[in-house]
């Protein structure tokens, strides 16, 4: 399988999710440059962290215009998996792709630092080879991560299955004193309706080695191959 | 030619951070009678339009398009000869 990572002027885990992809996962991956216009054959397109275009406006606000982006949207319509991560999660609500918005930080910080967050559902390719409620240890670093939506969009998500990560402590229980950024029902990550867009504040790329303290976020790497290798075999 | 000034706010019930921390800074500074501060955003354009229907129609698109988050914010178009 092959993993396209889209670099943006602005992006600074593009690097870092490479290596993870092509050197611990062991699997092929190509950059791909924001004036591209073809996915060179990606089955995963990863849209990396960073400040993409500075964070001009709002976070993902220009990215979304990008010539790549449209051809990850058009990915996305016809069912390929695209994977945000922090910024990339940023650009996907501004494009559409996912729904709700972000807002700065609640306590208006930047934010670096591991968290605990809650494998909600396993319905799906990013965690299909996880378990449910499953504890990872992965950081954050950003300063708009407070997902936000309207209440009534809230229950849809849950009631669709779309709430992936939530923020917990340790133990797993979801509580107001582990929500590091103010998001609503401490979201972390949600998915699309179709389960083939996901967006994510946390950096599993930063979390694929030992000496980074922690490799749950390789496990996402490692469910997202699975199931590209399920589908091969049949 | 047309001068445009576009105003984006935070719509009511979103929380806006930087309003609260800048309207403790107030509290803080004894100036008791704010009640409350929100923040926002300013655009000023200049359109290479005559017509000032034509020109708010055309920012309408803009806004809602770049210039505002429609899930977040709600914003105010005011065209000027």
């Amino acid at each position: 399988m092959k993993f396209g990572v889209v670099t943006f002027p602005g992006s600074n885990c593009d690097y870092d999710t490479y290596a993870a992809a092509r050197y611990i996962l062991n699997e092929e991956v190509e950059f791909l440059w924001h004036l591209d216009t073809d996915l060179k054959g990606s089955d995963v397109v990863i849209l990396p962290g960073g400040f993409s275009y500075g964070d001009y406006l709002r976070t993902g606000a220009i990215a979304r215009f990008s010539p790549i982006v449209k051809e990850v949207i058009k990915f996305a319509r016809e069912g390929g998996t695209v994977w945000g991560i922090c910024n990339g999660f940023q650009i996907l609500l501004e494009a559409g792709l996912l729904p709700g918005a972000m807002l700065r930080n609640k306590g208006l910080r930047f934010i670096c630092k591991h968290v605990n967050i809650r494998v909600e559902s396993v319905g799906n390719r990013l965690t299909a080879g996880l378990d449910p409620g499953q504890v990872l240890h992965i950081p954050i670093a950003h300063s708009d991560g407070n997902y936000y939506d309207y209440p009534e969009r809230i229950e849809e998500l849950k009631r669709n299955d779309q709430v992936v990560f939530r923020y917990c402590d340790a133990g797993g229980n979801i509580i107001p004193e582990s929500n590091p950024n103010g998001s609503v029902d401490n979201i972390a990550g949600i998915c699309n309706r179709d389960k083939n867009v996901f967006g994510m504040m946390p950096h599993p790329e930063r979390a694929v080695e030992n000496v980074l303290n922690s490799t749950d976020g390789l496990k996402l790497f490692e469910s997202i191959r699975s199931y590209y290798s399920r589908r091969a075999a049949v | 030619m047309l001068s445009a000034k576009v105003t984006v706010v935070f719509k009511d019930g979103v929380l806006d951070p930087q309003g609260k921390t800048i309207f403790n800074a107030l509290q803080d500074l004894g100036y008791n009678s704010v009640r409350s501060v929100s923040t926002g955003k300013v655009f000023n354009l200049r359109l290479d339009k005559s017509d000032k229907q034509e020109a708010e129609r055309e920012l309408n698109e803009i806004c809602q398009k770049l210039l505002a988050n429609p899930v977040i914010e709600d914003y105010r178009i005011e065209v000027e000869q």
